[in-house]
C-alpha cells in the first residue's frame, strides 16, 4: 500500500513536469508555418519501413545494425516499462502475465535484448571515447554537445543494467514454481550468484532504480538530442513522400506572379490593409513546423554532414548544424516571441548570426544529406527557404548569382547568350 | 564527331505546318549554348533521326526552364519562367517532353505540376532504353564492348528521382566491363555544379568538389567516365583536366556513347 502511494505520487510528478514541458514545445510550434499532411496510408508503410524496418540506418552496415539492435530492444522493453507502471499503480504483481504464452515471449525477449543493449551501450561509449570518428567532431559540436551524448549513453546503460539486476533478482527471490515470464540472461546470472537472503531487497532496489530511471530519463529527454527517442519514429512518419529533387511552390508568390502576368490585374491598386507575408526563412519563426520537429528530432549522428559534398572539401556548411542553429534559435527567440507577440525581435536572426551567408550559399542541393538521414530529416529544402528570404526580400546573393538571374530575365538563359543563337548548335560547322 | 549541318526540326515550324510532333526535344541551356553539351544535343539528334522518331525543338523560343535561379532562391523568377514556358507548351498542344538534362527534367517532372505544367517528361535515358528494346536501334559496331567504362550518377536523376538503373543498363549493352565507383547511386557523390553554384564562385575550403569527385573515377582505372547530365560533363571535364588524365580517361554522355554505336 505505501510502495502504491509513493509510486503514484512519482508518477504524477513525473507526468507533471511532462506535461509542462509538452506545453511550453507546443507553444513554440505555434509560432511556426503551416506544412499540411496528408496521405495517411503511405505515411504509414514509410514509418514502417524506414522507422520500424530502420531501412536507413542500415546505409552503414555494421553501426546501423548496431543501432537497430538498440532500437528494437527499446521496442521490447517498453512493454515491460508499462507493465511496470501498472504494477507500481495497482499493486499487482507482473500485471500483464494474462498474456500467457505471449508474456513468455516478450519477456524473454525483453531480457535478451536488455543484455544486447547493454554491450552496445558500451560499444557505443568506447567508439565515442576512443575512436576518431570524423563525424562526432565537427566544428559546431561544442563540450556540452558531447556531454549529452555520454550522459544519455550513461543512463541507458543504468537503465539495462537495472533492468537485469531486477530480473535476476526477481528470479533469485521467487519461488521456481511461482515465477512468470521466462528470463535467459537474467536465469543465467541468478544461476551463477545463487540465493541469498537480500534477493527480495535487491529484488526491491532495482525495481525502483530502474522506474525511476526511466522517469528521470523521460524528462531529460526534451532538453536534450536524445529528444530522438521520442520523436524520431513521428518525424519519419511526417516527412516528405515527393521525390527528393522537388522544392515545395511558394503559392504566394504564384498568386503574385500571376497577377503581373494578368494584363487585367497588374497595374490594380493593391488592397492597402494586406500586410504582405515574408518570403523565404529569416529567423525561427519562419520555418514551417515540420522544419522545427526535425531540429528536435535530429540526434546530432552527423551523417548527413559527413556526406555533405561543400563539407567534405572543407567549406563551412554542416546540414548538422543547421537543424542544431534552429534548435537552438528557436529556444532563444521563441520565449520572446510568445510573451510579447509576433513582433517582438533582439535584433538577432537565424540568417546571420546562426547560419550564416557562406553556408547558407554553399550548398549544391545534391540531397546527400537528405538521402542520408536515417529519419528522413530534409535540409536542402530549409537552406533553399534562407536564400529565398535572402534573395526575395533582401535582394542578396553572390555576384555570380546575382549575374545569372540578370541573364536569365534578359535573355532566358543563366549567361549572356542571346534566345536568337539557340539553335546555332545544330549549325555551328566547327564544334 | 563530324561537322555536318544537321537538320533539326523547330515546333513552331511544325506547327504552321499543321504538324505536331510527337516528342518536343528540351534541349536546355547548356545544350544550346555550352560548346561541350552541344556535341550531346547533335548526338542527341542523331539518335532521334537514326530511329525516325517525330520530334521538335521550341529553336529560339527555348528558355531557361528555371531550375538555378529556383534552388538560388529567386522563386518569383522561377515561377516567371515556368508560367511562361507552360503556357507555351499548352498553346503548341505538347504532351511528352524529352531532355537530357537532369536538372530540367526534373523541373519538369516534379515541379511544373504545382503549377498546372503536367506533361509526359522522359530523361533521354528512359527514351534510349525504350528505342533499344523496340529494336529501334541497332548498334553497328562495338566500339566500347572492351572499354572500362564507369557511370556518375547525377544528383537529379539518382537521388532527386530515384532512377539509378536506366543509365547502367544502357552501358552494359556497350560494354562488358562497366566498373562502380565506391560512391555510387544513392551514395554517389555530387559534382559540385548543382544548386546554382554552377554561376558563381566556391565558398573558401581546401579542395573543389569535382577535384574530390574525379579522384573515385581515377580510382576505378576506367578508361570512360560516362554521364547522363551537361553539368556534370562541364565539372568531370575540368576534373580531368586538373589531374592532367586527359590521355588516360574519356568523358562522354551515354547519348554520345550510343551515337558513336550506330
Amino acid at each position: 500500500m505505501v510502495k502504491q502511494i509513493v509510486f503514484s505520487i512519482l508518477l504524477l510528478i513525473t507526468l507533471g513536469i511532462f506535461i509542462y514541458t509538452t506545453r511550453q514545445i507546443i507553444a513554440l510550434f505555434k509560432l511556426c508555418k503551416p506544412f499540411p499532411i496528408s496521405d495517411f496510408g503511405k505515411r504509414f508503410v514509410m514509418m514502417l519501413k524506414v522507422a520500424l524496418g530502420q531501412s536507413k540506418i542500415f546505409r552503414k552496415p555494421v553501426i546501423g545494425f548496431m543501432h537497430a539492435l538498440v532500437f528494437w530492444g527499446f521496442c521490447v522493453i517498453c512493454i515491460g516499462s508499462i507493465e511496470m507502471v501498472i504494477d507500481g499503480v495497482s499493486n499487482i504483481e507482473k500485471s500483464l502475465s494474462f498474456l500467457g504464452i505471449f508474456y513468455n515471449i516478450i519477456f524473454a525477449s525483453s531480457d535478451i535484448f536488455a543484455a544486447i543493449v547493454l554491450i552496445m551501450i558500451v560499444l557505443f561509449i568506447g567508439r565515442r571515447a576512443f575512436l576518431k570518428i570524423k563525424r562526432f567532431n565537427g566544428l559546431e559540436l561544442s563540450h556540452k554537445n558531447h556531454m549529452d551524448a555520454y550522459i544519455a549513453l550513461t543512463m541507458i546503460l543504468l537503465l539495462m543494467v537495472s533492468l537485469l539486476g531486477m530480473n535476476t533478482f526477481y528470479i533469485s527471490s521467487t519461488n521456481p514454481s511461482e515465477l512468470t515470464g521466462y528470463y535467459p540472461i537474467s536465469s543465467y546470472f541468478s544461476s551463477i550468484i545463487g540465493r541469498g537472503e537480500g534477493d527480495s531487497m535487491l529484488y526491491q532496489f532495482f525495481w525502483w532504480m530502474h522506474i525511476l530511471l526511466i522517469f528521470i530519463f523521460a524528462n531529460m529527454l526534451p532538453y536534450s538530442k536524445h529528444f530522438h527517442v521520442f520523436l524520431s519514429v513521428p518525424n519519419v512518419f511526417l516527412s516528405r513522400l515527393e521525390p527528393l529533387g522537388k522544392l515545395y511552390n511558394m503559392d504566394n508568390v504564384t498568386r503574385e506572379v500571376k497577377m503581373m502576368m494578368n494584363p487585367e490585374t497588374a497595374y490594380a491598386p493593391t488592397d492597402g490593409n494586406e500586410i504582405p507575408e515574408r518570403f523565404g526563412v529569416k529567423d525561427a519563426e519562419d520555418v514551417n513546423w515540420k522544419n522545427y520537429f526535425d531540429a528536435l528530432s535530429c540526434t546530432q549522428c552527423g551523417r548527413c554532414t559527413a556526406v555533405c559534398p561543400a563539407n567534405m572539401t572543407g567549406k563551412k556548411l554542416s546540414p548538422r548544424k543547421l537543424m542544431m542553429d534552429l534548435r537552438a534559435r528557436m529556444n532563444e527567440k521563441g520565449p520572446g516571441l510568445i510573451k510579447n507577440g509576433k513582433d517582438f525581435t533582439d535584433n538577432k536572426s537565424l540568417n546571420k548570426d546562426y547560419f550564416s551567408y557562406e553556408e547558407i550559399w554553399a550548398c549544391t542541393t545534391c540531397n546527400a544529406c537528405a538521402m542520408e538521414c536515417p529519419i528522413n530529416i530534409n535540409h536542402p529544402s530549409l537552406i533553399v527557404d534562407l536564400r529565398r528570404y535572402m534573395v526575395m526580400e533582401e535582394g542578396e546573393a553572390p555576384s555570380g548569382i546575382k549575374a545569372a538571374f540578370t541573364n536569365v530575365e534578359n535573355n532566358g538563359a543563366p549567361w549572356q547568350f542571346s534566345p536568337e543563337d539557340r539553335l546555332l548548335w545544330a549549325k555551328e560547322i566547327n564544334l | 564527331m563530324e561537322n555536318t549541318y544537321l537538320e533539326v526540326p523547330v515546333l513552331s515550324e511544325c506547327i504552321a505546318k499543321a504538324h505536331h510532333p510527337e516528342y518536343l526535344f528540351w534541349v536546355g541551356c547548356l545544350g544550346s549554348f555550352d560548346d561541350r553539351a552541344k556535341k550531346i544535343s547533335r548526338a542527341f539528334c542523331k539518335i532521334l533521326s537514326y530511329a525516325h522518331i517525330d520530334y521538335a525543338v521550341l529553336g529560339k523560343e527555348e528558355t531557361c526552364c528555371g531550375d538555378p535561379v529556383r534552388r538560388a532562391g529567386n522563386e518569383m523568377l522561377f515561377q516567371m519562367q515556368a508560367l511562361t514556358i507552360i503556357e507555351m507548351l499548352k498553346m503548341y498542344e505538347v504532351k511528352k517532353i524529352v531532355t537530357f538534362c537532369p536538372h530540367c527534367f526534373n523541373t519538369f517532372k516534379v515541379e511544373y505540376p504545382d503549377l498546372g505544367g503536367e506533361f509526359e517528361v522522359l530523361h533521354a535515358t528512359d527514351l534510349l532504353k525504350q528505342l533499344l528494346d523496340d529494336g529501334k536501334l541497332k548498334f553497328s559496331q562495338q566500339v566500347f564492348i572492351k572499354k572500362n567504362i564507369t557511370f556518375h550518377d547525377p544528383c537529379y536523376l539518382g537521388r532527386a528521382n530515384d532512377m539509378y538503373d536506366t543509365s547502367r543498363y544502357l552501358i552494359d549493352k556497350l560494354t562488358e566491363n562497366r566498373t562502380e565507383m565506391k560512391r555510387c547511386k544513392s551514395f554517389a557523390l555530387c559534382c559540385g555544379a548543382g544548386g546554382a553554384q554552377m554561376f558563381k564562385e566556391a565558398e573558401k575550403g581546401d579542395k573543389e568538389v569535382f577535384i574530390e569527385r574525379i579522384e573515385d573515377v581515377i580510382e576505378t582505372n576506367a578508361e570512360i567516365v560516362a554521364s547522363a547530365c551537361p553539368y556534370c560533363m562541364m565539372m568531370l571535364t575540368d576534373g580531368i583536366k586538373y589531374k592532367n588524365k586527359e590521355e588516360e580517361i574519356a568523358n562522354y554522355d551515354i547519348i554520345e556513347l550510343i551515337a558513336m554505336s550506330l
